[in-house]
């Protein structure tokens, strides 16, 4: 054998190898009764995190309707829980995110088919409000079975899929707000816009509420950096200790508004600032506030 | 002793209720939102007949869950959507007849006044607590505009103890609303520095 051969040999075993070893075949009818799972049980269980936070309220709250409020609305997600029912009416859009490692093979069918699959499945199988019209302006027919669902994909290293489903409700979706600031507002600007943001929204969010900032980025991506924040665990940090200091501080200043449980004032408006960010344009400082109610709907799984 | 007020609702119901009273509502209950509002005003702008009478009547703004059984409709749970959405409509639904509206969020000067000028209040149900509201109502009697989606067609309710809702707007033009916001903006003020 030549060396040019035992190149060409060798370069062989390895694509061989590499392929062997690294190409995982994914159904996608898994994916389908992942959302449909998740779309229902998101709904029927307020998160973890969010039941904690819930509770630290009631103890802190300082208003005694607040504190009415929040004890009504823990037992509310108590009832969801044990009767298999939505928390809140209003079950959302289907947000799912998905990430797939670039080893994986999806086999069996379209992903995105597989997903709104899910998601019909899940809506219609789970009771779950449907609140989706084709068409924004003209036609808003409701689609009757809450597809299509948001998706949002990333192609990541690694054999795994991860799908998120967040169910994004309307009234929280609504007093969502972005603004292009510029890098001489900084810290300050972005506290005071985020804290105005929740002012202005008042008591339509369904406070106490969860506040998603995204930072950084450009006008689209801050937008969803804010939205992915919120499918972050009520009480989990930034791993960036300035971040996760800044939405500490956040969140006492949002709670310094007087707004408090169901817009009645008291000191528990907010449970949680989640804050995540980008790189940006040197010019630019963007950022973005999106909101969840306390219930906030939203699961994982890794497949 | 919860305070419970029965449907069709009187001028003396409403000219009793003060901010922050708790009360419960016994009798009929109409969800409508913004395309059971847009309906009606096209339907009057026709001069059509409306397939409900509005006099003395209790508004949720609310898209429920229901489930098609054998028999009719039953309610999975209900809770109240942002009332903001249905302001244009503040003088038009006065001018109905209806007593109470229900929601969340509170609305603008334009329901404010129609409140005074029509004897209205707005009552605050808990939001996110859909599954608790839902307990207070009996049955569903009928829908109408099923054709516009479950969410937004006009159901009507008959409840057995709906609530608890909260006074936050009443018919001498207070709302409680009002004073928190400003409270919010005056702690901005004082929490940073003007731009």
């Amino acid at each position: 054998m030549t060396a040019i051969d035992s190149l060409y040999v060798s370069n062989i075993q390895e694509r061989v190898i590499r392929l062997g070893k690294a190409t995982r075949e994914l159904d996608v009818s898994e994916v389908t009764k992942a959302v449909r799972q998740m779309c229902i049980s998101a709904n029927y269980n307020v998160p973890e995190g969010s039941i904690l936070a819930l509770k630290k309220a009631l103890e802190t709250e300082e208003s005694s309707v607040g504190k009415e409020v929040l004890a009504r609305i823990l037992e509310n997600h108590k009832i969801a829980r044990e009767e298999c029912l939505a928390a809140c009416q209003d079950t959302g859009v289907a947000m799912v995110f998905i990430e797939v490692g670039q080893n994986v093979k999806l086999i069996g069918g379209e992903l995105y088919d597989a997903i709104n699959e899910g998601v019909r499945q899940g809506y219609i199988d789970g009771y779950l409000r449907k609140s989706v019209v084709t068409d924004p302006l003209f036609e808003r027919v409701n689609t009757g079975d809450n597809t299509p669902a948001f998706i949002y994909t990333d192609i990541v290293p690694g054999s795994d899929v991860k799908i998120t489903v967040a169910a994004k409700g309307g009234g929280a979706e609504n007093m969502s707000g972005l603004r292009m600031l510029t890098p001489a507002a900084g810290v300050e600007g972005i506290k005071k816009f985020v804290v105005e943001q929740v002012a202005e929204a008042g008591p339509n969010p369904c406070p106490p509420i969860v506040v998603g900032v995204g930072i950084g980025g450009t006008f689209d991506r801050v937008a969803l950096l804010a939205k992915k924040a919120l499918t972050r665990s009520v009480g989990s940090h930034n791993a960036h200790p300035m971040y996760a200091k800044l939405e500490a501080e956040l969140l006492e200043e949002i709670n310094k508004l007087g707004i408090g449980p169901q817009g009645f004032g008291g000191r528990t408006t907010a449970l949680g600032v989640n804050i995540e960010f980008a790189p940006c344009h040197i010019a630019s400082l963007p950022v973005a506030v999106n909101l969840n109610c306390h219930v906030g709907p939203h699961e994982s799984v890794i497949l | 002793m919860d305070r419970v007020l029965e449907t069709p609702l009187t001028a003396d119901d409403i000219n009793s209720l003060k901010l922050g009273d708790v009360v419960y509502i016994k009798g009929i209950v109409y969800t409508a939102r913004d395309m059971a509002h847009m309906t009606v005003r096209d339907k009057l702008e026709k001069s059509q007949n409306l397939p409900v009478d509005f006099q003395g009547s209790a508004v949720f703004h609310a898209g429920p869950v229901v489930k098609k059984t054998h028999t009719g409709w039953e309610l999975g749970v209900i809770g109240p959507t942002t009332s903001v959405r249905m302001e244009p409509y503040a003088e038009m639904v006065g001018k109905l007849g209806v007593k109470a509206i229900i929601g969340k969020g509170g609305m603008r000067e334009g329901s404010r006044d129609a409140f005074q000028k029509y004897g209205q209040v707005y009552l605050q149900a808990a939001p996110g607590c859909a599954a608790l509201l839902a307990d207070g109502i009996e049955e569903i009697q009928e829908v109408h505009w099923f054709d516009l989606g479950m969410p937004e067609a006009l159901w009507v309710l008959k409840a057995r103890k709906f609530g608890p809702l909260v006074v936050t707007m009443d018919c001498r033009g207070g709302s409680i609303y009002e004073g928190i916001k400003s409270k919010a903006i005056k702690t901005i003020d004082a929490l940073y520095q003007p731009a």
